[in-house]
């Protein structure tokens, strides 16, 4: 588990950065994306996937959530 | 000599790694790349952030460098005492040249150096008691402090003293801030980590000091962020950030003050400047405060312009204005800048070697000048860093993170650029080897080089270094073969 930032870029597509290891990706897709249901699977530009619990959409970004790894490339 | 090939630059890798014993070799040959600006993500191609091999010689800083050295200490209205023995803060004081206003040991304070020094009794007993003497002492000395910080040395840590502790006490005694920074130097593999405790410090003990109270504010209030003001830096940066029609609230931290600070949450938009130092807290205000943060570069007109364009983008049509008025206005003068040294310079090729924003923020300055970068490297740089400069530089050109002193001396030597830009323990080196330095830390004793006053000056220390008539003379006059018919004059 790790804590991760999700904020927009400037095009408006989310974007992903893991503190502990500078890590900045774009996020390809999010599995649920409504305000009810929002989270799951992250994937992201580099082709690796986290994992946030799904969980109501946050009132505006940037938020910090946990997030586990599923899958990534290193 | 003409540039090198993807092949030829490969070679040099290969040949420089050579020297090292195996192990020491793997682990160089990660951190050695050939750009490619088809790579997204930089850390395909180069590893970045890790410990430095023990037996090279590296040029990084510590924990403490970073926090008293870049992050706190040019903030000038308070007092940053170096916590621990005398020399870290001795011999790393008042060498950046953040310039500041402000009357030195009356309300300003940047370039002292204020120490606990520790000595034995200290470290067997604990420095509590003698922290806590130190800051009545400061306020009996200093009465027009604005807060204090305790920047720990690399003892704190080791012997746990409690200066959170001690530094609530006082700030409730002396109804001050005082900061309490755990940026002992053995944490963290460079600097970096101690911009990071720095940043984590303003955050939890500063930022939301104002929070809920009035503020007079403006649509038009933006920071700037990471600015060091050396050499005068952030103030020819905010001059036409104010002409534009902005409204420059806080500077962070050149020629800062506390009180900036606190009242940075209330902007509109941070304009970040070194992102590798103070990405974090703007990341913060971000998220707490629903502020936007952009990164800018003001080094060299084209990137000046890109940058003002971008920031008004965040704002209404009369910033716009303001925006588009203010290139046109220094449009005249950066012409007549280049039409002076471009000739002089054109096609020249620079190495650069240096740490936070610079390897790649002021790579667009010198293709202003018509120069070329052929290589570049982060003292500290992270993943995050290099990702945004594989798209500024060039296909096949070489990329070094935390580059050791034989392997910059080798390359240099391969490579023969017209300039290095590197540090201070670099300059003498390669002044030796008859190559064209400038100390690009804190812009070798000149400056500011941001904004369009700073690149008229930029441009002409360029020339200044590179044209300097002493590189013609590197060959004492009895080694000067001479042509024929004046030696015949000469024996007569």
């Amino acid at each position: 588990m790790a804590n991760i930032m999700i904020r927009k870029n400037e095009a408006g597509g989310l974007v992903f950065y893991l503190p502990k290891r500078d890590l900045e990706d774009n996020i390809d897709s999010i599995e649920f994306d409504s305000p009810e249901k929002w989270g799951g699977e992250l994937k992201l530009a580099s082709g690796g996937t986290y994992y946030i619990e799904p969980q109501l959409a946050p009132a505006r970004l940037p938020v910090s959530v946990r997030a586990k790894r599923v899958d990534a490339p290193e | 000599m003409s540039n090198l090939t993807r092949e030829e630059t490969e070679s040099l890798i290969q040949e420089v790694l050579e020297v090292y014993p195996e192990k020491a070799r793997k682990d160089r040959a990660k951190h050695l790349a050939i750009n490619d600006q088809s790579i997204e993500q930089s850390k395909k191609c180069i590893t970045s952030n890790r410990k430095s091999l023990p037996g090279v010689m590296t040029i990084r800083g510590c924990a403490y460098a970073g926090s008293r050295g870049v992050v706190w200490g040019p903030v000038k209205d308070m007092i940053h005492i170096s916590h621990g023995p005398v020399g870290c803060g001795q011999y790393s004081r008042a060498g950046r040249r953040n310039y500041y206003v402000g009357t030195t040991g009356v309300n300003t304070f940047a370039e002292m150096n204020f120490t606990s020094d520790f000595q034995e009794k200290d470290i067997v007993f604990g420095g509590d008691k003698k922290l806590a003497k130190i800051m009545n002492e400061i306020e009996q000395l200093f009465p027009l402090n604005k807060g204090i910080t305790v920047q720990s040395e690399c003892p704190i840590g080791l012997i746990g003293d409690d200066i959170e502790a001690v530094s609530k006490k006082a700030a409730k005694e002396l109804n001050k801030v005082v900061v309490p920074v755990r940026c002992e130097g053995f944490r963290g593999v460079s600097q970096s980590l101690g911009h990071h405790i720095a940043n984590d410090a303003v955050r939890d003990w500063v930022l939301s000091n104002r929070d809920g109270k009035h503020f007079e504010s403006t649509p038009y209030d933006v920071t700037i962020i990471g600015d060091y003001n050396i050499g005068g830096d952030a103030w020819a940066s905010r001059i036409f950030l104010e002409e534009m029609g902005l409204r420059v609230i806080a500077q962070w931290s050149g020629d800062g003050t506390i009180a900036e600070m606190e009242n940075t949450p209330k902007a509109k938009l941070n304009l970040l400047h070194c992102y590798r130092s103070m990405n974090y807290i703007s990341r913060h205000m971000e998220e707490k405060y629903g502020i936007p943060w952009m990164e800018y570069n003001f080094f060299g007109p084209t990137k000046i312009e890109e940058s003002l364009r971008r920031i008004a983008a965040f704002f209404d049509d009369s910033i716009k204005e303001g925006a588009e008025r203010v290139i046109a206005k220094y449009k005249p003068m950066m012409e007549a800048v280049i039409a002076k040294y471009k000739p002089r310079l054109q096609g020249k090729r620079v190495m650069l070697y240096i740490g936070g924003l610079r390897p790649r923020h002021v790579i667009g300055a010198y293709e202003d000048l018509g120069m070329e970068v052929v290589g570049t490297g982060y003292e500290f740089g992270h993943n995050d860093d290099y990702d945004r400069t594989i798209k500024e530089m060039g296909n096949a050109t070489l990329l070094y993170d935390d580059v050791t002193g034989f392997e910059l001396e080798e390359f240099v030597k391969r490579i023969k650029p017209d300039l290095v830009g590197s540090g201070i323990k670099e300059k003498y080196i390669y002044q030796k080897m008859g190559i064209p330095f400038r100390q690009m830390h804190s812009w070798d004793y000149s400056g500011p080089y941001h904004g369009y006053d700073g690149f008229a000056i930029f441009a002409r220390d360029m020339d200044m270094t590179l044209n300097n008539p002493c590189w013609g003379k590197q060959t004492p006059p009895w080694k000067v073969q001479k042509p024929a018919d004046e030696a015949v004059k000469a024996a007569a």
